[in-house]
């Protein structure tokens, strides 16, 4: 095993830079959720929240520096979600 | 002859775990999602219900409990093990506020006669009704996973502090940060579904 893949330290520095993202990200998001843009609140509010589950993800959870086994097992993950979700709504939408 | 930790191998172990959370809760979220597109005005007025600063402040908790569990697994991998601790402590204190918030929260709600079977939330439209249900049972699940989340960042914190988890075996914390994660995770969906959508 690769020594350098198993013991990745993050510096506090960079942690509390994605803290920072994380923390604008939820100011967007609620600054967005006062204006009423109709059918669009809901697309940008789901697009915020996955754009900070990414970034607790790759970083505090390590994913980016993980290997490939946890990787390619955590996206079959995301893709048996989502067919579950779009099996769902193909189900829903033509009844 | 030295025992051998296969930490990557522990590390696939939690990740399988956290998978059957995830689909667990997509699956909740799926529910949330079909009934939202039948009731989507009765969703509407069950978000207004609901305290935005309440729900937004639990969300600035939770983030900063993630950072400070992400920041002790760095304390532990330099060997600064008090820093290390002292970060776990302010981890679970915010896991305690985060419970805090949502008692006097879900306590508001019971006030003003919402919560499920009350007569007046029996009388209200059908999709008023499934959005409390999905509330309750949504963040009240949620809740249980940050209780057993604290739990073990408590035990974590025992194991640090007795020097069972030092710099070159530092799993269980690990893995307990990996599950605080996924709390925190799941909290970034809950949030926009329950309380922004207006």
């Amino acid at each position: 095993m690769n020594e350098h893949e198993q013991e990745h330290t993050l510096s506090y520095r960079f942690l509390g830079m994605i803290l920072l993202g994380l923390v604008l990200l939820t100011a967007v998001t609620v600054a967005v959720s006062y204006r009423h843009w109709g059918f669009l609140n809901v697309p940008i509010a789901l697009f915020v929240a996955s754009s900070k589950a990414t970034l607790v993800l790759l970083f505090f959870m390590h994913i980016k520096y993980e290997g490939m086994v946890i990787k390619v097992s955590f996206i079959s993950t995301v893709v048996v979600l989502a067919i579950m979700i779009s099996f769902t709504f193909w189900d829903v939408a033509f009844r | 002859m030295e025992k051998t930790i296969d930490k990557t191998g522990v590390r696939i172990g939690m990740w399988i775990f956290l998978y059957s959370e995830i689909i667990l809760f997509g699956g909740l979220f799926v529910l949330y999602a079909v009934y939202f597109h039948a009731f989507p005005d009765d969703f509407a007025s069950g978000g207004k219900e609901l305290n935005r600063i309440f729900g937004t402040a639990n969300t600035l908790v939770l983030l900063f409990s993630s950072f400070t569990v992400a920041a002790s697994i760095t304390a532990i991998q330099r060997s600064k093990k008090i820093q290390s601790m002292t970060l776990l402590v302010i981890s679970i204190l915010c896991g305690l506020i985060f419970l805090i918030n949502k008692y006097f929260e879900w306590g508001a709600k019971f006030e003003h006669g919402l919560y499920p079977n009350s007569e007046h939330l029996l009388e209200a439209d059908p999709g008023f009704i499934i959005f409390f249900g999905l509330y309750y049972t949504i963040t009240g699940l949620h809740g249980l996973h940050v209780i057993i989340g604290m739990t073990l960042l408590a035990i974590s914190l025992v194991l640090v502090m007795r020097n069972r988890v030092s710099a070159e075996r530092y799993a269980m914390l690990e893995n307990s940060g990996l599950y605080w994660h996924l709390v925190d995770l799941i909290w970034i969906f809950v949030f926009p579904l329950f309380y922004l959508v207006l």
